[in-house]
């Protein structure tokens, strides 16, 4: 790689590793202060736990060698056997990525899960579900790659995978006690637009970087990237004024969270004004979508469904109607006439991961469950997570 | 020796304490508290669930006087607290059993 691309690809890294305090702000601001430095935690461990386990074996079972039918990788670089510099730098480029995916879960589970299932919850999650997954749609002879869909920089590898684990994890675990009668609302919205803010920010690593080179493709990407949040921010804010009377701080960084969730899948794939088609979607449908848990009656306390698997589902969904064939070749989009191939992949290909996301992680938080638990208890869910869990308060008096 | 207590709107808490100073009040403390009377609360709006929030901002502010100079105290404040609007607040007089300042022990009259 030429120095121009090594740079880009280095800072990109940076950009990236920054989403997971962003995210940690995001959500720590919605939480109830009492709850706040457990959900900080929560989002930073995993980057501690993730990159051990990455460079151990996890990125090799993830994205390298080929030979296992397209499911799995094999162990060819495992604890970063043979990778010269450019395959470490794409390696570390990658490992922030697995880390913020699990951190992305952590927001419905909020208030009330035990600390130490959440340390056991990560590791099984990123071997039995992230790896496998990546692995079918980027490794080298990837099952669903090789079918034809197409995933940027991560709408389904990420966004979906881990909004409908969050699902399944909040089913096991059950709603917080008082929910949804007793009113808990966000301790600090500052921070959850500080955090929303930050997302943005580390997005164009994200997205631009997954060009993996300083070239006219990451400019699209970034250009995408930006268009898009700016798209579903107004989106989100003028449907919630129609809808509920306000525009509020919170659905304004809720809407900016969406918009980029949905242009993952397709930053370098599309190009002109498709970004606003996409935004404007996310904007809407995630805002509508985070409704529905009050009539379904699922605790997915900080809609971590309503915003990553809906926003990656609609932006999955408009990859395959504006994929530009400049971008992708011959199977482009089917709204721009270019055949209902890709668009059939990536119905296929989402269908696949929410499937198998939703029955692996189901299946490990259940096992957690019936051998450690996994809630924290009534008693410390209304005493509060900081104080009990990690005997710290945020939030002095004197 | 007499407590004067107000609950204030905290916009004129910067007022009510110019006009203490200027009626020679020599000190008083405030702290942050909520409640409601007749204002009540108001509603905020989170992911379109409306919540009632009952408890509304306000300050507290004591000052201990003089047996003879409460009412013109609770005067001075009233007339700087006043906005004519709902929630301005209220302010009472509470008799005192006894004062000591600390630093030289002089008790009652002497400590004010």
């Amino acid at each position: 790689m030429d120095s121009g691309n090594t740079a880009w690809l280095l800072i990109s890294t940076a950009l990236v590793l920054f989403m997971v305090p962003g995210l940690a702000l995001f959500y720590g601001g919605m939480v109830r202060s009492k709850n706040v430095l457990n959900m900080l935690l929560m989002n930073m461990v995993c980057l501690g736990i993730v990159p051990i386990l990455w460079v151990l074996f996890a990125y090799s079972l993830a994205l390298a060698g080929d030979g296992n039918g397209g499911l799995i990788g094999t162990l060819d670089a495992a604890g970063l056997k043979d990778l010269d510099s450019q395959g470490l730098l794409e390696m570390a480029f990658l490992m922030t990525f697995a880390s913020i995916t699990p951190a992305l879960i952590s927001g419905a589970v909020a208030d009330r899960l035990k600390f130490s299932a959440w340390m056991v919850f990560v590791p099984l999650w990123l071997v039995l579900v992230y790896c496998p997954v990546a692995f079918w749609i980027y490794g080298a002879d990837g099952w669903l790659g090789e079918r034809g869909s197409l995933d940027f920089a991560g709408g389904t590898v990420i966004h979906i995978n881990a909004g409908v684990a969050a699902l399944a994890v909040a089913l096991v675990l059950g709603r917080r006690k008082g929910w949804p009668d007793e009113p808990m609302l966000p301790h600090n919205l500052p921070l959850v637009t500080i955090g929303a803010g930050i997302l943005w920010f580390g997005w164009f690593g994200f997205n631009a970087g997954s060009a993996l080179a300083a070239d006219g493709v990451a400019v699209e990407a970034l250009v995408n990237t930006f268009v898009a949040a700016s798209a579903a921010m107004m989106a989100w804010l003028f449907a919630e004024r129609i809808k509920d009377g306000h525009f509020t701080t919170l659905g304004a960084g809720s809407g900016v969270v969406a918009g980029l969730v949905a242009i993952t899948p397709a930053a370098g794939y599309v190009s002109g004004l498709s970004s606003l088609v996409f935004g404007a979607a996310a904007g809407v449908l995630c805002f509508l979508a985070v409704g529905l848990k009050y009539r379904w009656r699922y605790d997915d306390s900080l809609d971590v469904v309503g915003v990553h698997m809906v926003g990656g589902i609609v932006g999955g969904t408009l990859l395959g109607l504006f994929a530009d064939q400049a971008l992708v070749g011959d199977d482009y989009g089917l709204a721009l006439g270019g055949g209902s191939s890709l668009f059939g992949e990536q119905l296929l290909s989402m269908a696949v991961v929410l499937v198998y996301s939703f029955a692996v992680t189901y299946a490990i938080a259940k096992v957690i469950d019936g051998i450690m638990g996994l809630r924290a208890g009534d008693d410390i869910e209304t005493t509060g997570l900081d104080s009990t869990q990690h005997a710290e308060t945020a939030y002095q008096t004197f | 020796m007499k407590l004067v207590t107000a609950i204030i709107k905290p916009s004129q808490l910067e007022a009510v304490k110019e006009a203490l100073k200027a009626a020679g009040v020599a000190g008083m403390t405030i702290s942050e508290v909520q409640g409601f009377g007749r204002q009540g609360g108001h509603t905020e709006v989170y992911r379109g669930a409306e919540y009632q929030v009952d408890f509304v901002p306000k300050v507290k502010l004591e000052a201990v006087v003089g047996a003879t100079d409460a009412d013109r105290v609770l005067d001075v404040i009233v007339d700087a607290a006043r906005t004519g609007k709902i929630g301005d607040g209220k302010v009472w007089i509470t008799d005192l059993g006894g004062i000591v300042r600390i630093r030289t022990g002089e008790r009652d009259d002497d400590a004010l």
